[in-house]
């Protein structure tokens, strides 16, 4: 009870200042149930990096931003540097294209400052940054203006080489890190290739453990959804998705 | 006497400087219009009001056959640099003007090489090195000056360049070294901009210099608020704005500003212009501020919806704004679904604030959610005529593909590209053993050799 109390009163010396955010959940009770507020916050900036190969061309976690956001209301700003995303993809993960606007700028500082610029706005759904580097300055300054306007925003982290990757360990004031990796798709009974799965870690969580899951990639309304033969097993074997990691 | 002559006519062997009657002896059915320079005079100054609402706040007619434009700041929103030449030269064409354009660090090398260099348009970051070859007409000097320095053997500017100057000076009187100062730069030479009539402009003359960055963030404020003052009794709303600063020595900076629709609030205005205030560089001191709207179209009150079942649509057109001045209109974008099944075709760049919404992609195909801009030739090992690849090699990495699925044919537009009349592609989307997911086609549909030469390539990955 006390630990109750304490928690709720730091929560209210924490929202000072801070527009009402609201709380996104991803419609997972695996995931849910792991996110202090039940949920993604919607003023807060969240950080979500590919894993492997991912981590250079950024397709996984692109998709799942693009779920996130569809989720939310009001118009998109994308901001980036390199143009290959594919609409239609993100059409199919429930993004509708008349959503979003997309913004080229030339380099990581031109992108960061669009993306505060987006945060700052307060009107935008979420607003989406393509960035290799975020520093922790860079970071805060995010964090404040999705604070402030109650806007999520999302950065997607993508490097040039897989050496540079190792830029995700550096601590930012995100809310919330992903790695996403794409994982073997559900078998299907005939040859073909099934519903995308991802490994979905949570790596670093403000007042919340780390934790992985294997899930299914966004559905047509952008949400995800529990692999069937890993929800419905017996409860024989062992707990998969428990193991916290550094 | 022929005044001018274009392609056809220089086709024709008709030159300017030719009596008239020789050239109707040359060309018998030659028509023959009288010359009209006070006409030519007034289409040239309404070419730079076009330009001025078009392209760049300092614009100025440049006798007989010319504008000036200072460009600085102004090439952004057109794309860049070439872009901006080239748009500019491309609608001069779509009105029937041949136009050659180039752009440099003085009004005299731009000059010179516009009309001797550019084909049909030039940048030069340094105009001096490629004024050196041309000939002495280029320095904008009357004919009879050319005439006497070819009688002197000086043919090029590099040779007069390099003459000592007291002499040349005591021969040709002030011009010639004038000229030759203002191409290199080393003389100032000031574009009186062309002002509209019915435009509407405010000015603001300040007694003593100012040059202070919170100083004339003031002003622009003050003036902004006189403008839309100014605006409103019109019923206008702007959709360009330009800020000029007439610098004490006699220069002067200007800055540009667009919106999407035509906006006449102060806040918003005063926060685009405000922005860009840090490109201005006071020198000396400005002594005058003047802002105008260039472009501007009927804006009037509209009541707000007071239907309480309907939530409002957020407006974003301000953020749409601030962004589209600092990175360039191009730049901020939306993707719309285009009639072509050619992924590579399937969309196209929307303004922010447009809607149209007429096709749709199809939802149930897999695409990939990264495109590369080009595809990248894979090695592959494939059953024919329609097996997906075994196993193949992207970027030196050999892959087993473990599941696959297609394929999904894409036949060639044949109305857009003759060459595309046969082509085929087979599009396949494999999965290897890590569970990465790529998106790979073979051209031709392995049967008929005319529809393509059966290579394999990687154009996008899933997520």
């Amino acid at each position: 009870m006390a630990f109750q109390a304490l928690r709720t009163e730091i929560a209210r010396i924490e929202a000072s200042g801070r527009a009402p955010g609201g709380v996104l959940p991803f419609g997972v009770a695996r995931l849910d149930d792991h996110l202090p507020a039940g949920g993604l916050q919607l003023g807060a900036l969240h950080e979500v990096a590919g894993g492997g190969n991912g981590a250079l061309h950024g397709a996984a976690s692109a998709l799942f931003v693009a779920g996130i956001a569809a989720r939310t209301q009001g118009p998109i700003l994308w901001c980036m540097t390199r143009p290959d995303l594919f609409a239609p993809a993100l059409e199919q993960a429930g993004l509708a294209a008349d959503r979003v606007i997309y913004v080229e700028a030339g380099d990581e500082t031109a992108v960061l400052a669009a993306f505060e610029e987006g945060l700052r706005h307060g009107s935008l759904g979420a607003v989406v940054g393509e960035v290799a580097r975020l520093s922790m300055t860079a970071s805060r300054r995010l964090q404040l203006a999705a604070e402030e306007s109650g806007t999520i925003g999302l950065a997607i982290r993508r490097w040039r080489r897989q050496a540079e990757a190792a830029d995700f360990g550096q601590p930012t004031a995100a809310t919330t890190r992903w790695r996403v990796t794409a994982l073997p798709s559900t078998a299907l009974p005939v040859a073909g290739v099934g519903r995308a799965r991802w490994f979905v870690e949570l790596i670093r969580c403000r007042a919340g453990d780390c934790a992985d899951f294997e899930l299914e990639a966004c559905d047509e309304t952008g949400r995800l959804a529990l692999p069937a033969d890993l929800a419905d097993r017996s409860s024989q074997t062992p707990a998969w998705g428990r193991r916290a990691v550094a | 006497m022929v005044i001018a002559s274009d392609a056809a006519a220089q086709a024709q062997r008709l030159y300017p400087g030719m009596a008239a009657t020789q050239a109707r002896a040359l060309v018998p059915d030659l028509v023959v219009h009288d010359h009209d320079p006070i006409g030519d005079e007034a289409g040239l100054a309404e070419l730079a009001l076009w330009a001025l609402r078009r392209y760049a706040p300092v614009v100025a007619a440049d006798p007989p056959d010319g504008l000036v434009l200072d460009a600085t700041g102004a090439t952004h929103r057109h794309g860049g640099d070439e872009a901006f030449l080239a748009d500019m030269v491309a609608r001069a064409s779509a009105v029937g003007l041949t136009a050659r354009a180039a752009m440099a660090d003085t009004w005299g090398s731009a000059h010179a090489l516009a009309r001797h260099v550019a084909r049909p348009t030039l940048v030069a970051d340094r105009g001096a090195p490629l004024m050196a070859l041309l000939p002495t007409g280029a320095l904008r000097i009357a004919p009879p000056m050319v005439a006497a320095l070819s009688r002197m053997g000086i043919d090029t500017v590099a040779e007069v360049e390099a003459k000592p100057r007291a002499p040349l000076a005591l021969r040709f009187g002030p011009e010639l070294t004038r000229r030759l100062d203002q191409a290199y730069g080393r003389t100032a030479e000031p574009i009186d901009p062309v002002e509209a009539e019915d435009l509407v402009q405010v000015r603001q003359v300040f007694a003593e210099p100012i040059g202070a960055p919170e100083t004339l963030a003031r002003y622009t404020h003050k003036l902004v608020e006189v403008l839309c003052a100014a605006l409103e009794t019109r019923g206008l709303g702007a959709l360009k704005l330009d800020l000029r600063f007439h610098r004490v020595d006699n220069r002067i900076e200007a800055i540009r500003v667009g919106t999407a629709k035509p906006v006449r609030n102060v806040r918003r205005m005063n926060r685009l212009l405000c922005d860009k205030l840090e490109t201005v560089d006071p020198g000396l001191g400005v002594e005058i501020m003047v802002l105008t709207a260039p472009v501007a179209e009927p804006l009037d009150w509209r009541p707000v919806a007071t239907d309480l079942t309907i939530a409002p649509v957020p407006d974003v057109a301000d953020l749409v704004d601030v962004l589209a001045n600092r990175f360039g209109a191009r730049r901020l974008y939306r993707l719309a679904p285009a009639q072509s099944d050619v992924p590579e075709r399937s969309f196209r760049k929307l303004a922010p604030t447009e809607d149209t919404r007429s096709e749709a992609w199809p939802r149930r195909w897999p695409r990939p959610s990264r495109l590369l801009s080009h595809p990248e030739p894979i090695e592959t090992v494939a059953l024919l005529p329609d097996q997906p690849p075994v196993s193949f090699s992207w970027r030196g990495v050999r892959r087993r593909v473990r599941r696959a699925d297609g394929p999904e044919r894409i036949f060639g537009e044949w109305w857009r590209r003759d060459g595309e009349l046969d082509a085929v592609r087979d599009y396949f989307q494999l999965e290897d053993e890590a569970g990465e997911r790529f998106w790979v086609f073979r051209r031709g549909d392995g049967e008929r050799a005319v529809t393509g030469d059966l290579s394999w390539y990687l154009h996008g990955l899933f997520g």
